[in-house]
């Protein structure tokens, strides 16, 4: 580990802005992903088995 | 030990198959990802010419990766569904499709801001953005083809002929560092020479990468089973599919 602090850790050599943006947007997309497809899935099924009552 | 192939080639036995998967390559993905970030923040040097701001290579390098590789991988799949007229393999290229732009998309955002610092820029007209950025065009564009035509059959043989002669800009984004005086870097890991990089950065871009392959495998199980209720709604199959299979 050779971050003196949790601060300099953040800090990132005065690179923050561009390294955590980076990393947050990329997270962002995947998490945004994932939930959207669940959301689709969900409609999916739902709508699957509303005709399989029918 | 011999395998039926063509027994999973239809939507029927694949869904519940993928079903299975997909949690192993979401866990496989987290795993890889904690050990790629570990790795990347609090073992990997800083390097001595860009401080810290090398970090986002990290996520950078796989993307663009990835972003070649989806392509291929779902070229290939629209192939192979136009060539044996097999639906699955077409429902396999429109799985993928959104997650290949998605990795474009974060090549490019991440590439803007490693190069806003390092080069003074955001953005350069030079051959390797131009050229994943038309990726990124090739992408939207075999969604937006596949989902303007409402036949799913005529749609799946447009997007294969459009996936098809698109292919020729993965090795024009390969190579472009080579062809063309860009002021993108050339690769500094290449198969056959030894990687002009420090052991440790190495192995945490390329955990990171093997967290993106798990990833994308794990999301496009997903959706390919999404499309697959999508398109065989009214297949007695799904019809007959119960609470626990689905």
């Amino acid at each position: 580990m050779h971050w003196a602090s949790w601060a300099a850790f953040f800090n990132m050599g005065g690179y923050a802005f561009y390294v955590w943006f980076s990393f947050g947007i990329t997270a962002f997309c995947m998490l945004w992903e994932v939930l959207a497809l669940r959301k689709r899935s969900a409609q999916a099924l739902r709508l699957t088995q509303l005709l399989a009552q029918e | 030990m011999h395998i039926n192939w063509f027994k999973y080639s239809s939507p029927q036995t694949f869904y519940p198959l993928a079903g299975k998967m997909i949690p192993w390559f979401a866990w496989l993905a987290v795993v890889f990802a904690i050990a790629g970030l570990y790795i990347g923040f609090a073992i990997a040097p800083t390097d001595f010419q860009q401080g810290e701001a090398y970090r986002i290579i990290f996520l950078h390098v796989p993307a663009a990766w990835m972003s070649m590789v989806i392509y291929i991988v779902m070229a290939g799949w629209a192939a192979l569904g136009l060539v044996l007229n097999a639906r699955l393999s077409a429902m396999m290229a429109q799985a993928l499709a959104p997650t290949g732009a998605i990795f474009t998309f974060i090549a490019l955002v991440t590439g803007s801001l490693w190069g806003k610092p390092m080069w003074g820029t955001w953005w350069v007209w030079d051959a390797r953005l131009t050229s994943e950025l038309i990726l990124l065009f090739l992408y939207l564009g075999f969604i937006a083809l596949q989902s303007s035509i409402d036949d799913a059959r005529r749609a799946d043989r447009a997007g294969a002929l459009l996936a098809l002669v698109g292919v020729v800009n993965v090795p024009i984004i390969y190579f472009s560092v080579k062809w063309w005086n860009t002021l993108h870097q050339g690769s500094t890991i290449s198969m056959g020479a030894a990687p002009k990089m420090v052991t440790t950065m190495l192995t945490g871009m390329l955990l990171m990468a093997l967290a993106f392959w798990m990833y994308t495998i794990a999301v496009a199980l997903m959706r390919v089973r999404c499309i697959i209720l999508e398109r065989e709604r009214s297949a007695e199959w799904v019809k007959q599919l119960s609470g626990a299979d689905l």
